[in-house]
């Protein structure tokens, strides 16, 4: 049966990936500018990691790409789409860019397998049939398809993330966007979220992942970029940037993440 | 001297069956039992009520009820949209209208959609009609807040997840956001049913052929024409409660359903 739906969605290497290029781009709410001209560029199937301290802005950038906020200033480009663009039909771009949120954000009132259709069904317009067997092939992807029938609130954290994985991917996207996907979760739940994200980042889809866990970073990411501020503070190879940061803000910033029980007794 | 605490207890219920027994105690030494036997608990004389406040009076208010929320319900939707809208103009209009058919009596939307507009447009309207409209506007008013805080209570991230996958506005609120403030909604929605049963009563200001006549309107009748006193509107009374109890149970019912799902 999946040999069937494998022509439609997510065989390892048939993911068709879309880039994104972000230029100088500024967000401020009111008098509080939290983003003060960012630029940067992920090519197709690459994966970036958006590391920094909270209120850094990275979770604002990574919002702005599918324009859940507004940015002021600045051009984003997502696949073809101009998305900064006032006439873009932000719907139809928003088809191509699966969001991954920090609280899950599935729909409570539908099982796992109808959060996984609704859309299908409502914006790709694709028959229930079909949709069905898209949603339980994504399902079996994320290791859940034995759960399809089971409602959100019948799922522990890291089932939900997974899910919802799992929704964003039944849409086909050429871009996914995490929103901090493990920081909600119990600790023992972390492990089946990331291993699910490091076999997408296998299969050549384009990821862009806002993150404290810097093994997942270190390992998955081609790219890590740090941000601080507002700005990127520092960006590379994702090795080099986690283990040989050349800015002091990332310096400490790292040794505050990676072992926080040696600040503490610092201080 | 000194008491203990299960001792307080104790006396703190002694206290109270006191006064409860004294309350009664006075209550019914105070009252003309005689009278009152007349007057309000003459079962013996009102017959005749029957079958009609059951066939007809007490399917006019359920008919009545029913046609002023479902017009309630829609204009209540569309008003809590409108309350919610980008849009200051229909902010305006929402929030002045709410606050107009809430602030007067529904009394007087009832005399004014029965006499005065028909006066006014040279229409007439007949009573069906204006049932629907007098207690559909008030309705509208009151219902619309409470879909409004239903629609408010959805997570915004419900919203966003929606539009993320790429959902038109319209079809993230009517596949995703309202299905589930409607969940939230169910308990006091139901209390809204229950207060329009009972404003269904104000029709009796409009005159009203026999076929029309809902409970209250039977009672008032046979408070003249039985000689039973006040009688008719007790059994008018008795009838409202069968249709209000089973609603607040279900409001209950829906109440600790939604507390158990929620996490």
């Amino acid at each position: 049966m999946n040999d069937v739906v494998n022509s439609t969605a997510g065989n390892p290497g048939t993911v068709n990936a879309a880039g994104v290029s972000i230029k100088d781009l500024r967000k401020s709410y009111g008098t509080n500018e939290v983003l003060k001209g960012i630029s940067l560029d992920v090519k197709p199937g690459e994966v970036v990691c958006l590391i920094g301290p909270s209120g850094s802005g990275k979770s604002t950038l990574l919002r702005c790409v599918n324009l859940l906020e507004q940015p002021n200033e600045g051009a984003i480009q997502v696949g073809g789409f101009e998305a900064t663009d006032p006439d873009v039909d932000i719907d139809k771009m928003r088809r191509k860019v699966g969001m991954v949120f920090q609280q899950f954000n599935l729909f409570p009132h539908l099982d796992a397998k109808r959060n996984c259709t609704i859309a299908q069904t409502k914006v790709l317009k694709r028959s229930l049939a079909e949709a069905d067997e898209v949603a339980q092939h994504n399902l079996d992807r994320v290791g859940l398809g034995h759960l399809s029938d089971r409602f959100p609130d019948q799922l522990s954290g890291g089932q939900q993330q997974r899910v919802a994985i799992a929704r964003a991917l039944s849409m086909n996207p050429e871009l996914m966007l995490f929103d901090e996907p493990t920081s909600a979760l119990d600790p023992e739940t972390v492990g089946d979220v990331l291993s699910v994200m490091r076999n997408l980042a296998k299969e050549g889809m384009t990821m862009l992942v806002v993150t404290h866990e810097m093994g997942f970073a270190r390992e998955v990411a081609d790219r890590v970029v740090f941000m601080d501020g507002g700005v990127v503070v520092e960006e590379g190879v994702a090795e080099q940037v986690i283990s040989a940061p050349t800015q002091s803000r990332t310096k400490e910033f790292l040794r505050r993440v990676l072992d926080p029980t040696h600040i503490e007794i610092e201080e | 001297m000194a008491m203990t605490a299960r001792q307080r207890a104790r006396v703190s219920l002694y206290v109270q069956i006191g006064i409860f027994i004294v309350a009664v105690a006075a209550l019914v030494l105070a009252t003309d039992w005689k009278t009152i036997g007349n007057s309000v608990f003459n079962f013996g004389k009102i017959g005749p009520m029957f079958p009609d406040i059951f066939l007809v009076g007490l399917k006019n208010t359920l008919i009545y009820t029913f046609l002023g929320f479902v017009v309630g319900l829609s204009g209540g939707l569309l008003l809590a949209l409108m309350k919610l809208s980008a849009f200051p103009l229909y902010r305006w209009i929402a929030t002045g209208y709410i606050e107009f058919f809430r602030g007067i009596p529904a009394l007087l939307v009832f005399i004014a959609f029965g006499y005065g507009v028909p006066l006014a447009f040279g229409v007439s309207w007949n009573v069906t009609i204006v049932v629907m409209v007098s207690l559909g506007m008030v309705a509208s008013a009151y219902i619309a807040e409470t879909l409004r805080a239903g629609l408010q209570a959805v997570p915004k991230g419900q919203l966003e997840a929606a539009r993320s996958l790429g959902m038109p506005q319209w079809r993230a609120m009517v596949s995703i956001v309202i299905p589930q403030a409607f969940k939230i909604v169910l308990p006091p929605l139901t209390n809204e049913v229950i207060l329009l049963t009972k404003d269904s009563s104000l029709i009796y200001v409009l005159g009203l052929t026999a076929s029309q006549y809902e409970l209250t309107k039977f009672g008032r009748d046979g408070i003249s024409s039985l000689g039973a006193g006040l009688t008719p509107l007790l059994v008018a009374g008795a009838f409202y409660l069968v249709i209000t109890i089973p609603l607040s149970l279900l409001a209950r019912k829906f109440e600790s359903r939604s507390a158990r799902t929620k996490r």
